[in-house]
């Protein structure tokens, strides 16, 4: 049955997320941008509001009643990743990024691994874990990873470079993602890997990208590191390239279309109040025209990123409707955040005003299979 | 919950839709070529068919919701053809009567075919500068003007008008008025020639003198406010449920465009690589995941409009949503594929370049993308129409 409707808990998770975004990313994020760097105490307070945790069984300490994959996840996810995206995409992603480890997890995870792992997220401190996706080459294509797997007797021998990875600098593990078989999503294998395993060198805090400033994004090198088969996301089965990309596309885009409300708001409200020629700009077509597109394309957008989450929810190959998603989001979020600069016009340049600030953060988010792993 | 998934029963009904919508494509080319010839009512192999619409009015109240359901049925009927197997006995002049009459109205003609007639010579979309005018005349209207684009209007028994009772009193003063056909004065002076949807029929009218019963006016005779706007607006309601129809048709012919696309191009092996990166992907892939982008967002945009209708939320907004968006597709899809598919793509060998020419209207019909964006954008700022113009 068609339905637009959020369940009840999921309009409450959304009214509290909304909260934080508004009250506190929002206001902080240019101090952020500018410092280039998040306050430990913001991410404290974050991680207070059980957002993490809120996926993992109960049995593990976490918030979830019920068996694994129930609960309606992948759409809460998309929701509260819209309204983090509408305080701050950079901030956001910095309170989710320990679920670059626990969705995985959730998803893919053996019994021993979730059992593992997943307490390690329900602790009372805010704690990070990252996924090494990308590496550093032009074209990125998580299709055709050159870092490799080849399995060993009893163990998997990673070689490679990963960069852009979220968080290097403090996460416990990463979750190296591989190729193990021919190319293609499918060949894709995950491994979870400690910090101070041998082979592994981690070099925290020193790439910088246009947005996402208050983001420290690492590298990693991987020498020959050993792994053994208990590292080996999913055990013998593995994981699910396609879902896992479908999952990783779905989440970026549901921070961008926090994003770009976010955008639309912000000009609509400057397109009112700022008088040219006798009368506020917004009683000009060329403005009002601009603006109408801007909050068409916000809720059209939307309604792709629900039905991408939905089809995880179901547990159906999202993957041709998360590229989909992927390329009208990232399209639009770019263009409303070009066009918002140009409503402010001069004051969309300057750094007083927020405008410039989305742009560089929309740069980085609507990375096809980008950085932004959430 | 948040869910786009439809019941195996629902489906069913779709995909009844689309086998009668390859056997319409059979006819499509004839009366496309044939415009002067009106298709029948009801094409040679309809008989084949069970009918629908008494399945549809079965469907139980636990599948997707009527309105949203009608959406993806006016989506299914459209990736068919314009010539449909069986064409509705109902116009959007039963719409108006839907929206706007008295029960005792609904009842007379509520099995009439009505058209309506809104556009003139000398306004469109600005319908508050109709100048067909409705004068009282004891216990009868006398109408005089002229109509123009005029959908079914060959076809229908009778038309709804939208004439002024007080052309200094604005919006205020225009009503709707029921005419049959047959009235003395109520003459169809043309059938348009057009650039798509040919086995649809455009009439121009012109009502001389027309003199037609004091009961006829839309809404009753009570209903005639010299202040306020009730009426004006009561019609204008209307266009919150046939906007997202509307766009459902266009969306049809970007999805017939893309589907044949799709299927010809994998006929030379090209496919598209879903699981390749950005820049791995080739011009023509990119430019159909874009395509497929663009109509599904349509879609879903139509289906939320709908949904609120379904819901009895106000759909004002949303109705001009999906048409901005549904009429975007309709032009820029069956364009884009023929560009994507080459000189063969033109040809009238095929369907496609009919859906280019069919699709092009709903971007205009309805309020043009641009009405809607001032729709939209009032919306959105709060602002009258008077404010923002």
């Amino acid at each position: 049955m068609i339905s637009f409707e959020l369940t009840e808990s999921q309009a409450m998770v959304r009214d509290v997320v909304r909260g934080l975004a508004k009250n506190e990313l929002r206001e902080r994020a240019r101090a952020c941008d500018e410092a280039s760097r998040c306050p430990e105490e913001l991410l404290e307070r974050s991680w207070q509001l059980g957002l993490v945790s809120a996926g993992i069984p109960e049995a593990l300490g976490g918030g979830r009643a019920g068996e694994n994959g129930e609960g309606g996840e992948p759409t809460t996810h998309a929701i509260v990743l819209e309204e983090l995206g509408y305080g701050c995409a950079s901030l956001g992603a910095m309170v989710m990024a320990p679920l670059q480890l626990v969705r995985p997890l959730l998803d893919f995870g053996t019994e021993a691994q979730k059992k593992e792992y997943l307490p390690l997220f329900t602790a009372e401190r805010y704690r990070v874990a990252s996924i090494a996706l990308h590496e550093p080459w032009f074209g990125f294509d998580p299709s055709q990873l050159r870092t490799t797997a080849v399995r060993q007797g009893d163990h998997y021998v990673l070689r490679g470079e990963k960069h852009l990875v979220p968080m290097a600098d403090r996460s416990s593990h990463f979750l190296v993602i591989a190729r193990e078989n021919e190319p293609g999503l499918s060949g894709l294998s995950a491994f979870i890997v400690p910090r101070d395993a041998p082979g592994l060198s981690v070099h925290g805090e020193i790439e910088q990208t246009i947005g996402f400033q208050a983001m420290p994004w690492g590298r990693l090198t991987l020498n020959d590191l050993r792994a053994p088969l208990a590292w080996r996301l999913g055990g013998e089965q593995g994981i699910d390239g396609r879902r896992l990309l479908a999952s990783l596309r779905v989440g970026g885009a549901a921070l961008c279309v926090g994003l770009a409300r976010a955008v639309t708001e912000l000009a609509t409200s400057y397109a009112k109040e700022r008088v040219a020629f006798g009368e506020p700009i917004a009683k000009k077509q060329a403005i009002a025209f601009m603006i109408a597109d801007m909050h068409t394309e916000v809720e059209s957008m939307r309604w792709l990123v629900w039905k991408a989450a939905s089809e995880l929810e179901r547990g159906v190959d999202a993957t041709r409707s998360s590229v989909i998603a992927q390329d009208y989001v990232a399209r639009k979020t770019m263009k409303i955040a070009d066009d918002g600069i140009q409503v402010f016009g001069g004051h969309g340049f300057i750094r007083d005003y927020p405008l410039e600030l989305w742009f560089r953060n929309a740069r980085v988010l609507t990375v096809h299979e980008g950085p932004v792993c959430v | 919950m948040i869910d786009f998934t439809l019941s195996d029963n629902d489906r069913d009904i779709l995909e009844q839709i689309r086998r009668e919508g390859l056997v319409a494509r059979k006819h499509a080319r004839y009366y496309d070529d044939h415009e002067e010839e009106l298709p029948p009512m009801a094409l040679p192999e309809a008989a084949e068919f069970p009918s629908l619409p008494e399945r549809v009015l079965k469907r139980p109240t636990t599948d997707t919701g009527v309105a949203t359901f009608g959406m993806l049925m006016g989506i299914a009927r459209s990736w068919g053809d314009t010539v449909p197997l069986r064409f509705n006995r109902t116009a959007l002049g039963n719409a108006a009567l839907n929206a706007a009459g008295t029960p005792e109205q609904k009842e007379r003609w509520g099995k009439t075919m009505l058209a309506m007639a809104i556009t003139e010579p000398g306004c469109g979309s600005d319908s508050k500068a109709i100048k067909t005018t409705a004068k009282r005349d004891g216990d009868h209207w006398v109408l005089d003007g002229e109509k123009i684009f005029v959908t079914t209007g060959i076809r229908a028994e009778g038309v709804v008008v939208w004439a002024t009772i007080d052309p200094s009193a604005g919006r205020a003063g225009i009503k709707s008025f029921v005419v049959m056909k047959g009235t003395p004065g109520f003459e169809i002076t043309r059938k348009e020639k057009k650039l798509g949807i040919r086995s649809s029929d455009t009439a121009a009218l012109s009502f001389t003198h027309c003199k037609i019963p004091r009961d006829h006016l839309l809404g009753g005779d009570e209903n005639v406010p010299k202040q306020g706007s009730g009426g004006f607006r009561g019609v204008m309601k209307t266009f919150n449920m046939t906007r997202p129809g509307v766009a459902a048709g266009g969306i049809g012919k970007a999805r017939a465009s893309l589907d044949f696309t799709v299927e010809a191009l994998e006929r030379e092996g090209v496919r598209i690589d879903w699981e390749r990166g950005r820049a791995a992907r080739s011009a023509v892939e990119a430019k159909l995941i874009q395509m497929e982008a663009d109509t599904e967002a349509a879609t879903l945009a139509t289906l939320r409009a709908a949904w609120l209708a379904d819901v009895n939320s106000d759909n004002n907004l949303e109705a001009s949503i999906s048409k901005s968006k549904g009429g975007e597709v309709a032009r820029s899809v069956p364009q884009g594929c023929i560009e994507v598919l080459g000189a063969l793509g033109a040809s009238r060998q095929y369907l496609l370049e009919k859906w280019l020419r069919d699709g092009r209207i709903s971007d205009i019909y309805e309020g043009t993308g641009q009405i809607q964006r001032l729709i939209i954008a009032r919306t959105i700022f709060g602002y009258t129409s008077e404010e923002l113009s």
